[in-house]
C-alpha cells in the first residue's frame, strides 16, 4: 500500500495502523507528535485503532518549544 | 500623521515598494506589536520592526542577559550580561530607529496578566522559549482576538505558524496540550543553532509586516517547517480542528489558565 510521510512516498503493509507507522518510523514516544491525516489531526487515543488506507497523506508535526531564554 | 523628509529619506526602501508606498509606511508607524521574549526568536523580531517602523512595539521577559545568551539573541551584547533583557532590547531598537515607542515588561507572561497587555496590541509574536507560555500566548490571543505568529526552534530545525483565532487553525488545533513531562527537550538540553533563530525570527517579523500592511498571504493554516541541515522548507496544509479545546464545537477551555512547565530528560528521549 502506498501512504505519503511528511511529504515522501513509500511502500506499507495493509492494514498499518497509526501507532505501527509510529513504530516503523522509528518515533519512539509518540507524545511527542501530533499526527495529520489527509489534513486532519487524529485524536491521540484513535493512534491504535486508525488503520491507514492507500493514498493516506501522513504528517508528524513535531512539539517545539525552543525560541527564547536559557 | 505626515512623513516629515527624515521618514521619507529612512524608509525610502519601503516607500518605493508598490505594496507598501507612503501610505502603507504611515500605517506601519501606527501600528502596534508585542514580541513575547526578547531571545532567540524575539531578537531579529524586534530589530527588524523597530527598522521597519512599526511605530509601537511592546517586549516582555523577565530574565537577564546571559553569557550563554550571546550566541543567538543577537539584540544583546557582550557588555550586556547581567542587564534586564527589555532594557537591552529597548537601547539597540531605539539605537536603530529613535522614531518609534518601545514599551517594556519586565515580567514572565502569565495568566493573570497577559491579556490586558495584548489587548493594547495589533499583533503579537511568540518567541517564548516553553509551552506553558505557547499554550498561554494562543488562549490569550484567542481571548482577546489578536493575531500572532507562533514558532519553535530546537537543535536544526524550526517551524512557524500563523494564527487569526477564530478564523485559522490555531496552535491547539494541532498541539491539543502541552506534552507529557520527559517528552520534550529544551534547548538548553538538547542545543540549538544560533542562526536558526534568525531565520525563523525574521519569518516571524515578515508575518507581522504583512498583517499590518495587509498585502500578500499569511502562514494560516500551514505550518512551516524548515531544516537548517537539508535546507529544506515545507508547508504542511492544517484544517482547524472540530475538537480544538478552545476553538472548536465545544470548546473546554473557557478562561485562561496557565498550563504546568514540563521539560525533558534526555536520557529517556531520541528527539
Amino acid at each position: 500500500m502506498k501512504l505519503v510521510v511528511n511529504g515522501e512516498d513509500g511502500d506499507f503493509n495493509s492494514g498499518l495502523t497509526v501507532s505501527r507507522l509510529l513504530i516503523e518510523k522509528e518515533i519512539k514516544m509518540p507524545e511527542m507528535v501530533s499526527v495529520e491525516i489527509n489534513g486532519q489531526i487524529l485524536k491521540r487515543n484513535e493512534f491504535d485503532q486508525r488503520t491507514l488506507e492507500e493514498g493516506d497523506k501522513v504528517e508528524f508535526l513535531y512539539f517545539m518549544g525552543g525560541g527564547s531564554g536559557a | 500623521m505626515e512623513l516629515d523628509d527624515r521618514q521619507i529619506k529612512r524608509y525610502s526602501r519601503h516607500i518605493i515598494l508598490e505594496q507598501i508606498g507612503g501610505a502603507g509606511q504611515q500605517k506601519l508607524l501606527e501600528s502596534k506589536v508585542l514580541i513575547v521574549g526578547a531571545g532567540g526568536l524575539g531578537s531579529p523580531a524586534a530589530l527588524y520592526l523597530a527598522a521597519a517602523g512599526v511605530g509601537t512595539i511592546g517586549v516582555i521577559d523577565a530574565d537577564k542577559v546571559d553569557l550563554t545568551n550571546l550566541q543567538r539573541q543577537i539584540i544583546h551584547h557582550t557588555e550586556d550580561v547581567g542587564t534586564k533583557k527589555v532594557v537591552s532590547a529597548k537601547n539597540k531598537m531605539l539605537a536603530v530607529n529613535p522614531d518609534i515607542t518601545v514599551n517594556t515588561y519586565q515580567h514572565w507572561a502569565m495568566a493573570d496578566n497577559i491579556r490586558e497587555i495584548i489587548r493594547d496590541y495589533d499583533f503579537v509574536i511568540d518567541g517564548t522559549d516553553n509551552f506553558p507560555a505557547k499554550f498561554l500566548i494562543n488562549d490569550a490571543c484567542y481571548f482577546e482576538k489578536v493575531p500572532f505568529s507562533h514558532a519553535g526552534i530546537l537543535r536544526f530545525e524550526g517551524q512557524l505558524m500563523t494564527v487569526l483565532p477564530g478564523e485559522t487553525t490555531c496552535y491547539r488545533c494541532v498541539f491539543n496540550s502541552p506534552p507529557p513531562p520527559g517528552a520534550v527537550p529544551s534547548c538548553s538540553q538538547a542545543g540549538v543553532l544560533g542562526v536558526l533563530a534568525g531565520v525563523i525570527g525574521s519569518l516571524q517579523a515578515t508575518e507581522a509586516v504583512k498583517y499590518l500592511l495587509g498585502i500578500g498571504e499569511l502562514l494560516t493554516n500551514e505550518l512551516l517547517t524548515y531544516s537548517a541541515l537539508t535546507m529544506d522548507f515545507r508547508k504542511i496544509t492544517l484544517k482547524r480542528n472540530p475538537n480544538c479545546p478552545i476553538c472548536g464545537e465545544n470548546p473546554q477551555i473557557t478562561e485562561l489558565k496557565d498550563e504546568e512547565q514540563v521539560e525533558c530528560d534526555l536520557d529517556n528521549c531520541e528527539c
